[in-house]
């Protein structure tokens, strides 16, 4: 009786749930995004493309709220900047987060790419991952050009001035580059609210879209397992156990076959 | 259809001519880009036409062997042929279907995204004209001194628009005043370039004019002019003596309107010969920061955007 009715009320509560898979099909899509298999010896370092990630979704949030608070405009960009790291409750907190979490997303990238490379996890078939990464990695670098004129200080100002003269000198087509991203001959009015608007809406939209594809091709293709991975290289088929360390110094004995692979 | 490589067997596509056209294309292309309009459309047409076999020939399998027929297809996908007697239609409906959806999808999709990146690109082309910049009577400017000049170049933009040139004048040419007029543009990155030596801001002068009010300050660049971002340095005639800038600094034309002078449009240098009132300069267009004018590294620079 009781078992009865705790499941009923279990079917009850996740009635929601049944609605929705039924219709869209969308919890078992999540179920299998969540719970897909990955290769026993799946390494802490293999962690670094979510925390990658995590970085990414705290510059959006944090960079949706700061578009509240933000002016565009070149006689009071500094001014609202201001505003929010002095007057805005939290403000300087929500400021920090972004600033400083650009940074982060950006170093974490290179450290994920730097785990991709040593690991080998580039190679065939993941080369077009590979490649998406380096094109998100472009594009996050991007933001990180166009995020930085927006306070608009002194620091900001003649930064960009560099950048963008940097990207000029790039042969025949530099000149241009240089145009198109000012929006004219000098750094004028519509400079800023061209950066404005490629920072918090093009890039990021771009940025999403890539991450997406780097995600979907991460599940198809699955991850790699670490390249000391004796699994791997089926080198625990002999009934002999794997050395495992208990304690500090002493190698302990282990029991065999617990490091199979599942199919086997 | 081919069978399915494993894992372990990377696929190679099989070998090609069609890539070498290719290329040839491209550095035609590109070689055009500073020769001539005519080589660059001749190259993009090559680039084109052999990108195109190139990609056929990858879709296909092999451009050799003719491509399956559509009957073939249909039997390798498990599909029983239905009308295998009939003789195939020469023009399928549904293939025009299909292509007449594709077709009025990109013309619909050019209709939209055309004048949207037109909007997003074009204005940063047009209406460059830079405005002349009056700066207030002759007698202000002592012969033989510098003086820094800041001035807002567009009135209607404002603040942003604040640059500085450091003006001399050069006493009589000819029975017409002279003066050199460099702009603060470091020609390394664009930093604003400092004098190198004193400037005496307790002798500043304001001047009122048409531009608004320009700040004329009295300066000693005895070391010439200095860029504080990387160390580019400049001589007192805008020639580089050291450090990365590829150039001298930047000029303004100016011309002598009703006892003022009034600053025209900037013009790049290589190197200026002489000094002051004999100096010799070769007018390039305005080049960026970074980009040579003279020289073979100007090729790499052949055409400017409108300033």
């Amino acid at each position: 009786m009781a078992t009865t009715q705790k499941r009923s009320a279990k079917q009850t509560a996740l009635y929601p749930l049944d609605w929705l898979e039924e219709r869209s099909g969308i919890v078992g899509g999540v179920r299998y995004f969540l719970f897909r298999k990955v290769p026993g010896d799946t390494d802490w370092w293999q962690t670094l493309g979510s925390a990658t990630l995590t970085a990414f979704l705290v510059q959006l949030v944090t960079g949706v709220i700061l578009a509240m608070y933000y002016k565009p405009d070149v006689n009071s960009a500094h001014a609202s900047v201001e505003h929010i790291t002095n007057d805005v409750w939290g403000g300087w907190l929500l400021r920090g987060m972004h600033r400083w979490g650009a940074s982060v997303f950006i170093i974490l990238l290179f450290m994920h790419m730097g785990r991709v490379f040593l690991f080998g996890a580039y190679k065939y078939p993941r080369e077009l991952n590979w490649i998406v990464g380096v094109l998100i990695l472009a594009t996050a670098l991007f933001e990180g050009l166009t995020g930085y004129l927006l306070p608009f200080d002194e620091t900001a100002y003649w930064a960009t001035v560099v950048a963008i003269n940097i990207n000029g000198t790039a042969p025949f087509v530099g000149p241009y580059l240089a145009t198109i991203l000012r929006g004219g001959a000098e750094i004028g009015p519509d400079t800023l609210a061209r950066f404005y608007s490629l920072h918090m809406l093009l890039v990021p939209g771009a940025l999403i879209g890539l991450i997406g594809l780097h995600l979907y091709l991460v599940v198809r293709l699955g991850v790699t397992s670490p390249p000391w991975s004796r699994t791997a290289a089926d080198l625990d088929l002999d009934p002999k156990p794997p050395p495992t360390r208990s304690g500090m110094v002493t190698p302990a004995p282990r029991p065999t076959g617990v490091r199979r692979r599942p199919s086997e | 259809m081919e069978e399915r490589n494993g894992d372990d067997r990377p696929q190679l596509p099989p070998p090609s001519l069609w890539p070498v056209g290719f290329a040839v294309g491209i550095v035609c292309l590109l070689v055009g880009l500073i020769v001539s309009w005519y080589v660059a459309a001749v190259g993009a047409g090559l680039a084109l036409v052999f990108g195109f076999l190139w990609a056929r020939d990858v879709a296909t399998g092999r451009g050799a062997t003719a491509a399956p027929s559509d009957e073939e297809v249909a039997a390798t996908d498990g599909e029983p042929p239905l009308r295998e007697s009939e003789p195939a239609e020469q023009f399928p409906r549904s293939k025009f279907l299909e292509g007449a959806t594709l077709g009025l999808g990109a013309l619909i999709g050019a209709i939209v995204t055309l004048p949207v990146a037109a909007a997003a690109l074009v204005p940063g082309f047009v209406k460059q004209k830079a405005k002349k910049v009056d700066l207030g009577p002759l007698s202000n400017f002592e012969e033989g001194q510098y003086y820094v000049a800041t001035f807002e170049r567009n009135a209607e933009e404002g603040h942003i628009s604040r640059m500085s040139a450091f003006i001399r004048n050069n006493g009589d040419l000819n029975g017409t005043p002279s003066f050199t007029c460099i702009s603060n543009r470091c020609v390394h990155l664009g930093c604003p370039v400092q004098s190198g030596g004193p400037v005496f801001d307790d002798r500043k002068k304001t001047v009122k004019s048409d531009e608004g009010e320009i700040d004329l300050i009295p300066a000693l660049p005895a070391a010439g002019f200095i860029c504080p971002c990387h160390g580019g340095a400049y001589d007192q005639e805008g020639n580089r003596i050291a450090g990365p800038p590829v150039r001298a600094l930047n000029r303004f034309d100016f011309s002598i309107v009703d006892g003022r002078l009034v600053l025209g449009n900037m013009y790049s240098v290589a190197e200026v010969e002489g000094s002051g009132k004999s100096a010799k300069i070769v007018k390039y267009e305005l080049a960026g920061p970074g980009q040579h004018v003279d020289g073979p590294e100007a090729w790499l620079y052949p055409a400017q955007p409108p300033h």
